[in-house]
């Protein structure tokens, strides 16, 4: 790793810190975080830097939000070439990279946002639904008594169900939900199945299924 | 005192002669050779803001795009004010100040460029913050009532209330240079409340 080898990739030393990420970080939520610490961090004096990395922003947010629209890639890209080109100081000069290293190595990702309404990573909230499985909810009540929104219906022996109107994705009920049950699925890019009829009994998975 | 030689360069193909200390702009503008300028005023100090003189330079065989406001002249340079590349950007640029000034000013330059439809919205402030105003009230004025506050999509033009109140009725030289109107037509109300600059003046000549 050095100098030459970073600036190939599209990326570059600069303190030498170095985040390390996987598949449950979200490329465009990547870029769209950089670019609202860049719109905090530029001076406003120049009109490339200032304008341009602020409509991007817009862009990158309606894009996680599952308003994306085609072409909108296509723009990211226009705007970075001249907010790099046109920009007064190295602030402005760089700042479109994060949008076009992510555009260049996770394009998919950007299509799957705007085309499939779905966040691969499953972190744009807009584009995430939780559902508990009446198969597996074992109705122990633990998502129900944690969610912090009182979203989650149900009771003793009774099928557990989330009111996705209530709900605000903040993914209590999948972290609680005990492994052996594994009912609270995340989904992205696919509807929410119809819940069970209000008052569907458990189905008890035997113990030799354990 | 050193005699201030005389620089050679290209522009658009033709041969121009200019002085040493030059920028590209004058030396353009001398020759006759129009380039577009929004933040740049010949009595003020170059500031480099709009970007959109902003012209292609080559020299041994690289090009690259510099504010022709600022740069100043070298010999042998190459310089063209209209290459597609160049064109692309003030295009570009004149699209994002559409987006919250959309004044006659920027939208005759618009015109020039063949943008037809506004693909980008954002608050309508009116102004570029090109800094006319800012700097012909310290430069030329040197009175320093008006100044940027705030930064990045925040920064602002705001008149220093302590200031203003004594200098600007008698001056008000800054509001003919605004290139989107804004100034005379209002004051952007972070000092002021909801104040316009009017309002704001008349209660400063005359304590109730």
């Amino acid at each position: 790793m050095d100098f030459d080898e970073l600036a190939k990739v599209g990326s570059m030393m600069g303190s030498g810190g170095m985040i390390v990420m996987d598949e449950d970080d979200c490329m465009v939520d990547v870029a769209r975080y950089f670019l609202t610490f860049l719109t905090e961090e530029s001076c406003g004096k120049c009109i490339p830097c200032r304008e341009g990395i602020r409509q991007m922003l817009t862009i990158l947010n309606r894009i996680c939000e599952g308003e994306g629209k085609e072409g909108d890639i296509v723009m990211l890209e226009e705007l970075s070439e001249v907010v790099q080109d046109a920009s007064l100081c190295a602030l402005g000069t760089t700042a479109p990279n994060p949008v076009l290293s992510t555009i260049r190595y996770f394009k998919d990702e950007y299509e799957a946002h705007i085309r499939e309404s779905r966040c691969p990573a499953g972190v744009c909230k807009a584009l995430v639904s939780y559902y508990i499985n009446p198969e597996q909810c074992q109705a122990c009540q633990i998502c129900l008594r944690e969610c912090p929104v009182g979203a989650i219906m149900g009771g003793k022996n009774i099928v557990h169900v989330i009111d996705q109107d209530k709900c605000t994705k903040c993914g209590t009920c999948l972290d609680v939900c005990p492994i052996r049950f594994a009912a609270v699925e995340k989904l992205s890019g696919r509807p929410v199945p119809a819940a069970p009829p209000q008052g569907t009994k458990v189905r008890r998975v035997k113990k030799a299924q354990q | 005192m050193k005699k201030l030689q005389k620089v050679t360069l290209t522009i658009n193909d033709r041969e121009v002669t200019a002085k040493e200390g030059m920028t590209i702009l004058e030396a353009a503008r001398d020759a006759g050779i129009y380039i577009p300028t929004l933040c740049y005023h010949e009595k003020l100090a170059p500031y480099g803001a709009c970007r959109i003189c902003t012209v292609e330079l080559s020299r041994n065989g690289r090009s690259r795009l510099v504010t022709s406001c600022v740069y100043t002249v070298e010999n042998g340079l190459i310089v063209k004010t209209e290459s597609p590349k160049v064109i692309k950007v003030r295009k570009l640029l004149l699209e994002l100040m559409l987006a919250s000034s959309p004044a006659k000013a920027i939208q005759d330059l618009a015109r020039q460029y063949g943008i037809e439809k506004r693909r980008f919205e954002a608050d309508k402030t009116n102004c570029i913050l090109c800094g006319l105003c800012v700097r012909y009230c310290s430069e030329i004025k040197q009175a320093n009532a008006i100044g940027f506050v705030g930064r990045g999509t925040e920064r602002r033009v705001v008149f220093h209330p302590e200031i203003a109140s004594t200098v600007c009725a008698s001056c008000r030289e800054c509001f003919s240079l605004c290139p989107t109107g804004k100034l005379p037509s209002e004051t952007d109300g972070v000092c002021f409340d909801d104040l316009t600059l009017d309002d704001f003046l008349k209660t400063q000549q005359s304590p109730a």
